[in-house]
């Protein structure tokens, strides 16, 4: 059903249609928006056979969702940020059990400096803890990538992160096509844990493993992960089927095919970068995009293939890795390894500074001519760094 | 339903996982001897029959109790429960009060009519006891038992000898002794009564092929008291005897009895119940060195029997008697001190001890006889092969009790004498310390008491002094027993094996180790009440 | 003189059994059939309290519910020595996840059977001092304040054993552990204002807080069965003696819990809605240093010079127990 809506509610109306059974939260900015709507359809009976838990942690919060998935329900949670980090050793706690739980991260920074606005920090720190990470374009997307996201989850047990850029989707008032709950039932089977708590088959749960065995775990959970590169492109197709519209899958190229330039980027600022290609392409500038919706695991294949043909790439990321650099161009490094395409990291967006047009456009012009540095930081204030740098290294 | 590897568990159980190779020490179930067993003149299995007794199986328990004692109701009367003196329980509470469960299965035993099983097999031995007083029905008791023909021989018109003769009826009521007296009559042993022994040699030569003495000692000692001829002095075997036989002596108003054992006070006692205004004890040594029971003593001075201690007597006039007044010195014994004192009497008995009547063996040269009795070996047999002894002729103490356990140790001796074997004795476990017990399991109760008769009215009769215990009684003081060193399957080592190593059989099976899984912490030892189970070193 | 009919089966109830008894009076451990939710074969040290007091614990949750019972169990020596993989010493429906987050897990698990409409099916928490006290404790007291479904068990061995006997939170006064070592002035553990986490419990006004040992069975299993007949947060703490980190024999686990009973240490008491029900009345009073001697962790009040101003402290603290939780029998009682 079109309506013109929040972001957070559209998921959280999203989420309430995959039939939920345990939802469990922590207030943290810019997710609270989500809870409050399910909690509010939980209360006010609107959404039957789901228990909607106030914890006092994050940590809880994610503990919750273990205790119930291992139950057999099908549980749910949103954090962001601060809230993501305070629940890590649940977080790698949740995969390692193969629990498919989902889960909506809305992006932001982490501090300190406390920062409330968006980027992809908090993510991109939970790279590596064995969720499946789903970047939203749109709220058209993150709602749609929610109801795949049961789906796959459930499919590979393991649990999936659906990321939504903090307020700049969340909080934003747009179109969607919530999806209704008889479409949701067609997609959408009951869970069918692959492991449960049951007294009648008493088993026993997270053993201790050791040495001998503890190789072979993270092996078999590896090739799970990778079977996902299959899985979220048929769950797609399969969303397409009953939806009749195209959410996620593991790349949207755009505009992408032969073009010179492609620029990479995740989650929101895709639109903003979108409209710029366009008008670069009116200018008669070869430049495309591939957006990433699977950051994990991530597609190298379907990269590679995309981008292989292209002269050089910009990756425009929200997240820095210190000491180090782009994560997500690390990635696209590793998918491209051996082929001679230019690589240029840009990392834009931190603490939500707004990425305008007008940067994008001097960015891609400074690339197209290769005389953008290897790494950028967009809208840098360049005079501000230099002294305050300076006057660190006088006083050391 | 497929699982994951590694996080789900549901076929492999930690049953795999033998920890019994951890452990250096194992728990071993014992059988330890409880203190009272041990202290049983008559050998009993006190805490057995106790356990069984416990859960109401009182013909069980009496049938486990007459396997070593065929008088339940005497002894639960005349016996002075040396094994209360030792019960664990006394340490806790009070001791047990085994002597009066005893008499209550006894007496219910005697009122239900319960049968000594008969013998399976006839031996086709002979065997002649002379003597029916508890030394030979006992060993008579437990000849028959074994399969041979006995028969007993005793001077006096009844069975019972000082059961009978010695003990007042107050304290054995004369039915209680006829009923298990008749009870080993009834298992076919023959008596014959009124028939002196005087010739040991012709009695054997009667086709006997072995004999057991049990004569007694019967004979009052005399000690030499400087007296004019009106003083009437009299013995305390006579007196008790005259009184049994319904012709109780002239004592006067005034009595003095002059001893200290259990003899000295039935004396007193009785003297009492004849209607004497006064019965003195007099006796060189204090109360607590008194040989009397000191129960017994109690009940004498409830009755009114007064006592004079630390007195000897050193002459006897008519009517009157000088008391030399005694001190004790360092060493605790008796000593003159050279004052003297009147006392007015009508008669003094004397209960200084017996003797033994040694006149049947004057032609048994091989006999050795030392201090006026005879000497038996550890198989209590004489000099002479087959001829056996027992009883007060013996050296030992001459009580009911000690009879009764001569008469058994005698019968399984000369059963095996008699089937060319050697009676060897089950090898006796170690006693149980108090130490290892875990008291604080037993629940708190306190010692039921038997009811007394009002010490005033019962003096003036001679009905028994002694009531016994109600059924709901009797089963509460069998369960203060602490099963000292036996398990009394309370589950304890069961519950507390933090392995799950220890198996529980059943009712009446006991428990087992699980060695594949016991790693010999021993809390199950700590935590055994009964000391029931001890740690012994693995082998390695 | 009668004697007045009393019901005495020469144990009563102090030890597991009674033959005398009835069986359907008798205590869940003297059922040869007991589940043994905690079976055979684990891996915890000789005479383990915990293990003992786990499936004490769970074998009564598990008569009570029908065996219906779903378990946490947060990390720490009960996990690792029941669980390693590939063999497992559970019976029942098990889930460990982490150390800080069983009370929350067991939440999520109430949760889901609530809404699978399941609630037969009975949660019980446990985790250890440490998981307890400490690292869960913010879990916990969500659990506690949100009254959900779920009966909580700690076992308190009194510091951290599974990494090597560091103090806790529960760890008391005066004793040795790794990280507060017999040495210096004042050694052993510091004589703080505590962590009484059954009281903490009961500020949250749950519908039932209960302490028990090991060393009286038939009181743990009352109080596990009248816990599993409430529904909401319920919170049962059990002292367990460690051996291991107590400096103790492994045969004196039972008997160290009953002294600390019997000293007043550690009060045995239930409460109900935040207010004190009952309590355990003292049976034989001993001494605290009767307690103490018996572990190497308080080893250094004895020597090499005896502290009896320490002992004297701790004296006192077990004398404000007796007061405040009224364990002695009143007189005439």
């Amino acid at each position: 059903m079109l309506k013109q809506i929040e972001g957070s509610r559209a998921v959280a109306e999203a989420v309430a249609v995959c039939r939920p059974e345990v939802i469990c939260a922590y207030p943290i900015s810019p997710q609270t928006h989500i809870v409050e709507g399910l909690s509010r359809m939980v209360k006010s009976g609107e959404l039957l056979g789901c228990e909607f838990v106030n914890v006092e942690s994050e940590f809880a919060a994610m503990s919750v969702a273990i205790g119930a998935s291992a139950t057999g329900a099908r549980a749910y949670t949103a954090t962001a940020s601060q809230g993501l980090l305070y629940m890590i050793e649940a977080v790698y706690n949740a995969s390692g059990l193969g629990l498919p739980i989902v889960m909506t991260v809305a992006n932001r920074a982490i501090g300190g400096p406390i920062n409330i606005w968006n980027d992809h920090s908090d993510a991109m720190s939970q790279r590596d803890c064995g969720w499946i990470q789903l970047y939203a374009e749109t709220n058209q997307e993150a709602a749609d990538l929610h109801v795949q996201a049961f789906k796959i989850a459930e499919e590979l047990s393991l649990p999936v992160m659906v990321c939504m850029d903090g307020f700049i989707l969340t909080h934003a008032y747009e179109q969607v096509d919530v999806p209704e709950q008889e479409q949701v039932d067609k997609f959408l089977p009951p869970f069918v844990p692959r492991q449960v708590l049951d007294p009648a088959n008493p088993v026993s749960i997270g053993a201790m493993v050791g040495p001998e065995a503890f190789t072979e775990v993270r092996y078999i959970t590896h090739a799970n992960t990778l079977r996902a590169l299959d899985v979220i492109p048929e769950v797609a197709k399969e969303f397409e089927g009953v939806f009749h519209r195209h959410s996620g899958g593991l790349i949207r190229p755009y505009k992408c095919a032969g073009a010179e330039t492609v620029v990479i980027a995740l989650g929101s600022m895709l639109g903003t970068i979108k409209d710029v290609v366009d008008e670069q392409r009116e200018a008669g500038v070869s430049i495309g995009v591939l957006g990433i919706i699977s950051f994990r695991p991530f597609p190298f294949d379907v990269v590679r293939t995309a981008l292989r043909n292209a002269t050089r790439v910009i990756i425009i990321e929200k997240a820095f890795s210190l000491g180090i650099g782009g994560i997500v161009a690390e990635n696209i490094r590793m998918a491209l390894a051996g082929i001679d395409i230019a690589k240029y990291t840009v990392i834009a967006g931190l603490g939500g500074r707004q990425i305008t047009k007008a940067s994008l456009h001097e960015l891609f012009e400074t690339a197209v001519t290769d005389d953008l540095r290897a790494l950028t930081f967009l809208d840098l204030d360049q005079e501000l760094v230099d002294t305050e740098i300076a006057k660190t290294r006088v006083q050391s | 339903m497929k699982k994951p590897y590694a996080i789900t568990l549901d076929v492999e159980s930690s049953l795999a996982n033998h920890t019994g190779s951890w452990r250096v020490e194992r728990p071993q179930y014992v059988n330890l001897m409880p203190p009272c067993n041990n202290a049983c003149p008559a050998g009993e299995n006190i805490q057995n029959w106790l356990y069984i007794a416990e859960d109401g199986s009182y013909e069980a328990a009496w049938q486990a109790l007459i396997q070593e004692n065929p008088f339940p109701a005497i002894m639960g009367r005349v016996c002075y429960h040396p094994c209360q003196d030792v019960c664990s329980r006394a340490k806790l509470d009070e001791a047990v009060g085994i002597n009066s469960v005893e008499r209550f299965l006894g007496d219910l035993a005697i009122a239900k009519g319960w049968k000594i099983p008969a013998p399976e097999h006839a031996s086709g031995f002979r065997v002649l006891i002379i003597g029916a007083g508890p030394t030979g029905l006992s060993a008579a008791y437990h000849l028959r038992r074994l399969g041979h023909d006995v028969t007993i021989r005793d001077a006096a018109k009844v069975a019972g000898g000082m059961m009978r003769f010695g003990i007042p009826k107050y304290r054995l009521p004369r039915n209680i002794l006829n009923a298990e007296i008749a009870r080993i009559q009834e298992m076919g042993v023959h008596f014959q009564l009124e028939h002196h022994v005087d010739n040991l040699q012709d009695a054997i030569d009667d086709g006997f092929d072995a004999v057991f003495l049990a004569v007694g000692a019967q004979i009052g000692k005399r000690a030499y008291i400087p007296a004019c001829e009106a003083a009437r002095i009299l013995d305390a075997v006579s007196v008790l005897r005259d009184v049994e036989d319904g012709q109780a002596p002239l004592l006067g108003r005034r009595v003095v009895v002059y001893g200290g054992g259990n003899t000295a006070v039935d004396v007193a006692r009785t003297a009492k119940r004849l209607g004497a205004e006064e019965a003195i004890i007099v006796y060189r040594r204090t109360r607590e060195k008194a040989p009397a029971d000191d129960g017994e003593i109690q009940e004498a001075i409830e009755e009114g029997v007064l006592m004079k201690w630390l007195a000897t007597v050193k002459h006897a006039e008519e009517g009157t008697l000088k008391i030399e007044k005694m001190a004790l010195d360092a060493n605790g014994f008796p000593q003159p001190t050279g004052e003297f004192e009147e006392l007015e009497a009508d008669s003094l008995v004397l209960a200084l001890g017996q003797e033994v009547d040694l006149s049947l063996l004057s032609n048994m040269t091989d006999l050795q006889i030392v201090d006026g009795t005879v000497q038996v070996d550890s198989r209590m047999m004489t000099g002479r092969a087959g001829i056996f002894a027992g009883g007060d002729m013996v050296p030992a103490d001459r009580t009911v009790t000690t009879g009764v356990g001569h008469g058994k140790k005698a019968a399984r001796n000369i059963d095996a004498w008699l089937r060319k074997g050697e009676f060897t004795k089950a090898e006796t476990p170690e006693v149980i310390e108090y130490e290892k017990l875990n008291p604080w399991y037993y629940s708190d109760a306190p010692h039921a008491m038997r009811d007394r008769l009002e010490g005033a009215r019962r003096a003036t009769n001679f009905d028994e002094v002694v009531k016994g215990l109600d059924e709901e009684t009797a089963l509460y003081e069998a369960r203060r027993c602490m099963s000292c060193g036996n398990c009394f399957e309370c589950d304890n080592c069961f519950g507390v094996c933090p392995d799950n190593a220890v198996i529980k059989l059943g009712p009446g099976l006991g428990f087992e180790i699980n060695l594949d899984y016991c790693k010999g912490c021993g809390i199950c030892v700590t935590e055994c009440p009964s000391g029931s189970i001890i740690m012994v070193p693995e082998k390695s | 003189m009668t004697t007045a009919p009393i019901k005495f089966y020469q144990v009563g109830s102090y030890a597991i059994g009674n033959r005398l008894l009835p069986s359907a009076a008798g205590s869940v451990q003297s059922d040869a059939d007991r589940t043994n939710a905690l079976t055979s074969g684990h891996r915890a040290c000789q005479g383990c309290g915990e293990a003992l007091g786990a499936r004490y614990a769970l074998d009564a949750a598990m008569r009570v519910a029908n065996n219906k019972v779903i378990t946490v169990n947060a990390t720490g020596c009960l996990e690792v020595f029941s669980t390693p993989y590939p063999e497992t010493s559970w019976r029942i429906a098990w889930l460990h996840s982490l150390f800080g987050n069983a009370p929350a897990v067991a939440t999520g698990i109430a949760a889901a059977l609530k809404a699978k409409g399941r609630t037969d099916i009975r949660v019980v928490g446990q985790g250890g001092d440490g998981a307890t006290v400490d690292i869960g404790f913010g879990a916990l007291s969500g659990m506690f304040e949100r009254n959900d479904d779920v009966l909580y068990i700690c076992y308190d061995n009194e510091a951290y054993m599974n990494t090597g006997v560091q103090r806790s939170g529960a760890t008391p006064p005066a004793a040795r552990t790794s990280t507060t070592q017999a040495v210096g002035e004042a050694p052993g553990n510091v004589f703080g204002q505590g962590k009484n986490l059954p009281r903490i419990a009961m500020a949250h006004e749950i519908p039932y807080v209960a302490t028990a040992t090991v060393a009286d069975l038939r009181d743990l299993e009352n109080k596990v069965e009248k816990a599993m007949q409430m529904r909401g947060a319920r919170y049962l703490h059990v002292l367990v003696p460690c051996p291991l980190g107590w400096g103790s024999q492994s045969c004196d686990t039972v008997k160290i819990a009953r002294l600390a009973t019997e000293s007043g240490l550690f009060p045995v008491f239930e409460a109900e809605r935040g207010e004190v029900t009952a309590s355990k009345k003292i049976r034989r009073q001993v001494p605290v240093e009767e307690y103490l001697k018996l572990q190497a962790r308080y080893g250094h009040l004895f020597s090499p010079k005896r502290r009896d101003d320490v002992i004297d402290h701790l004296q006192a603290m077990a004398d404000r127990n007796i007061v405040r939780y009224d364990l002695l029998e009143s007189a005439g009682e």
